[in-house]
């Protein structure tokens, strides 16, 4: 596929002049309504994660063995599952929408020394340096790139034809699930290159200290999960369970059991819905990638058609939006990726005008779409062959 | 201050926070305190604004209430008071105008609206009471000692008043004010900051010595005559050369101060402190220029076209970066002083502790980078 061939070097050059444009607009008109913006995500996200963990807590009161009159397994399990959906909204909004977009650099121009890139923290395994030089520095600027973006297959699939095939890739329908489970843990030894690793491109010792990166964070992060807040409820439905005269013991143990399970249901929620959005951003039918022979002396202008040409965008509300981190505007997200991520919808149909005025395809789709493609393309292409898809403009 | 009896309790305390920052983690439990309240944070400081009052046409008092982590400061200090503007933070540096002898822990920044000045006009028209601002702690060492001076003198002028008002107010608080003398400069009658309580302090203590001086009221001798100059020092105060010296004000006046108490050879006498140099206009042109790394001690000299990373490298530098062309932000650099310019869009910037992209940015006249 590669490079348009029915535009000509000024006409791309005019393209990103264009692109160019539209970005100092927007970025000229960055104010006081952002800020209120991100601050008030924030707030709700920090509101819905601690909420959701005193939900959990709450839920304790109607476990059976506490033999009190309204208690029942039904009510128990709503209640615990209510928590958990609000701690995993909690970290869908902190990885994606707040996250992501902070280490982008999104909300540096605000100065504000709590929101900026260079010392965010996120609440996901992976190191934040760590994501953002295998995101920031190496996807973005060599989206689609055969041999240089990391993140075409991530190492372990074959996303597009043009990928020789290996028989490793007859397995990857079952790859593609635990990927999608386990998707934090793939963020977080996607900078370490495990493929090469194994192929022995790269050594153990040049990882080491990426790796020990990993472990201190994960480590944290589990202790959290898994171990403090789990053993905090537990804690305190002893004098509850003492003043009752039921079996302190027991009760201590299914909560704690109770609570890790439902931190492992939000961890879960947002490794499935981070996975899907962020596959829909480069994978679906009609995305297009490149040789290093089509980026070589490559300029901004041709920066802007490359980004354009291997994004897909997917369609939705609001809500969806915001809970997608705005990444269902990922081509908006590839040209421009430090605007503030509130910004997106607002230049999309600017961007999608002018991909029509220069007869370049504007990959959008709805959810379905876009993940039916995708999914149906690694299942497709675990076998070798596969037809390249071009998308009609 | 008892250090020793606040030690065991406090270790404690910080032995207790670290236990529910591993609950908070990658966050701390501040982050979740400050969504109830704000004073209660101790990752970033902040104060609630209590009240406003308008000293002059052109100069407010802004009662602050400080968070947690506050200290008391010395009268005469000042601290770095930040305000978003348009979505954007902005730092600038207040003396503290009220006594610490205060009782409802709170203290006032007094802020006169300067020509130009973005920050300082937004504090005093837009601020409000209810609003928060991110604060830092007190600072300088423009202060009064703990022993009493004997006989000091002040001069000030304009909003220069500020610290010295801090001063006047804790001495007669502590009731141990002893003999002043007092020179102020303001433009008219009107626009004295603080003019009522200066003329009712100098009614009721006749140590107090307030000679209030206009500079703009018309009259018989001519405007400049009535700026500082050592004959007006000599007849409202010969003995100077003896006594402690605060003066605080513009930095013609402070000049001028600092020469004569030099030539007298009694430098050692005289404490100033100076408001923060005015931001050079930014040039219009491309103008070549020095650009100092600090951290890695090199200077260069800049064409005002060259980026920033490329300078750095050219003197055998390697800072960190990545994409080379404005996208990752992996080359971001803290901007020190002075002006640098977006090679992309043509801004300048020239804020400092601002964050630059060094991979896209030129120097624009001379800069100072943490690189």
């Amino acid at each position: 596929m590669g490079m348009p061939t029915h535009l000509s070097n000024a006409e791309i050059e005019e393209f990103g002049r264009e692109m160019d444009a539209i970005r100092n607009e927007v970025m000229d008109s960055r104010g006081a309504a952002d800020r209120a913006y991100i601050l008030k995500i924030i707030r709700w996200q920090r509101s819905l994660a601690f909420g959701g963990r005193i939900v959990m807590f709450l839920s304790l009161l109607l476990l059976p063995a506490s033999a009190l009159p309204y208690a029942g397994w039904p009510q128990f399990i709503a209640v615990l599952g209510l928590g958990a959906a609000m701690l995993g909204i909690a970290k869908i909004l902190e990885n994606m929408e707040i996250g992501h977009n902070v280490m982008h650099a999104q909300w540096d121009w605000m100065r504000d020394p709590n929101i900026q890139s260079n010392t965010w923290e996120w609440d996901n395994v992976c190191p934040s340096d760590q994501w953002k030089h295998s995101h920031n520095v190496v996807h973005h600027t060599w989206t689609n790139v055969f041999g240089k973006d990391p993140d075409i297959g991530y190492g372990v699939l074959r996303v597009t034809p043009q990928q020789r095939w290996k028989p490793k890739y007859l397995i990857q329908p079952v790859t593609n699930f635990f990927l999608n489970i386990w998707f934090q843990w793939g963020v977080a030894v996607h900078d370490v290159e495990p493929d090469k690793l194994l192929s022995g491109e790269k050594s153990i010792a040049s990882v080491k200290h990426l790796l020990r990166g990993i472990a201190q964070k994960a480590a944290r992060q589990l202790l959290k999960d898994y171990v403090l807040w789990p053993a905090l409820g537990a804690v305190i439905t002893v004098p509850f369970s003492l003043a009752l005269d039921v079996d302190a013991g027991h009760i201590a143990l299914l909560a704690f059991l109770w609570i890790a399970g439902a931190n492992a249901i939000a961890n879960l929620m947002r490794n499935v819905w981070s996975n899907v959005i962020i596959f829909c951003g480069h994978f679906p039918t009609g995305v297009q990638h490149f040789t290093k022979q089509d980026v070589e002396g490559e300029t901004r202008a041709r920066w802007y058609v490359r980004q354009l040409l291997g994004s897909c965008n997917i369609g939705g509300g609001k809500l969806f939006h915001i809970l997608s981190g705005n990444l269902s505007h990922q081509i908006e997200h590839h040209l421009f990726p430090d605007m503030p991520s509130n910004r997106y919808p607002e230049v999309a149909p600017r961007v999608k005008a002018m991909a029509a005025r220069y007869r370049l395809p504007y990959n959008t789709g709805s959810l379905t779409r876009q993940f039916g493609t995708t999914t149906w393309t690694i299942w497709r292409l675990a076998f070798p062959g596969g037809r390249v898809h071009a998308l009609s403009v | 201050m008892q250090p020793q009896s606040q030690a065991g309790p406090r270790t404690l305390l910080s032995r207790f926070t670290a236990l529910t920052d591993a609950f908070a983690y990658p966050l701390r439990t501040s982050h979740y305190l400050e969504l109830v309240n704000p004073l209660w944070t101790t990752h970033a400081l902040q104060a609630k604004v209590v009240s406003v009052w308008d000293e002059t046409a052109d100069a407010r008092t802004i009662t602050l209430k400080p968070g947690r982590n506050w200290r008391s400061h010395r009268p005469g200090q000042h601290l770095r008071v930040g305000v978003p503007i348009g979505g954007m933070h902005y730092t600038r540096t207040y003396s503290i105008s009220s006594a610490p002898e205060s009782e409802d822990e709170t203290f006032t920044i007094t802020v006169k609206a300067i020509g130009g000045g973005r920050m300082s006009h937004h504090l005093v028209r837009n601020i409000k009471p209810g609003d928060y601002l991110p604060i830092g702690v007190p600072q300088g060492d423009f202060y009064l000692p703990d022993a009493n001076p004997v006989e000091p003198l002040f001069i000030s002028a304009g909003s220069g008043i500020t610290p010295i008002m801090s001063m006047l107010r804790s001495m007669v608080a502590q009731e141990r004010l002893p003999h002043v003398t007092h020179i102020h400069y303001a433009p008219h009658t009107y626009d004295v900051i603080f003019g009522q309580e200066l003329q009712a302090l100098a009614a009721k203590h006749p140590r107090y010595q307030l000679h209030l001086i206009y500079t703009r009221e018309p009259g018989e001798t001519a405007s400049q005559k009535r700026h500082f100059n050592p004959e007006i020092l000599n007849s409202l105060c010969p003995d100077w050369g003896t006594r402690d010296t605060w003066a605080c004000g513009p930095q013609g006046l402070l000049d001028t101060v600092e020469a004569h108490w030099h030539q007298a050879g009694v430098a050692r006498q005289l404490r100033t402190e100076r408001f923060r140099a005015q931001v050079a206009a930014a040039p219009k042109e491309v103008t070549a220029g020095t650009v100092r790394f600090t951290a890695s001690g090199v200077t260069a000299a800049s064409d005002g076209v060259i980026n920033l990373l490329r300078l750095a490298e050219d003197q055998g530098l390697n800072p960190p970066h990545g994409c080379r062309m404005g996208i990752c932000h992996g080359c971001d650099a803290k901007l020190t002083a002075g002006c640098v310019r977006d090679l992309r869009t043509n801004a300048l910037l020239n804020e400092p502790g601002a964050i630059v992209q060094i991979c896209v940015c030129a120097a624009a006249g001379d800069a100072e980078l943490e690189v």
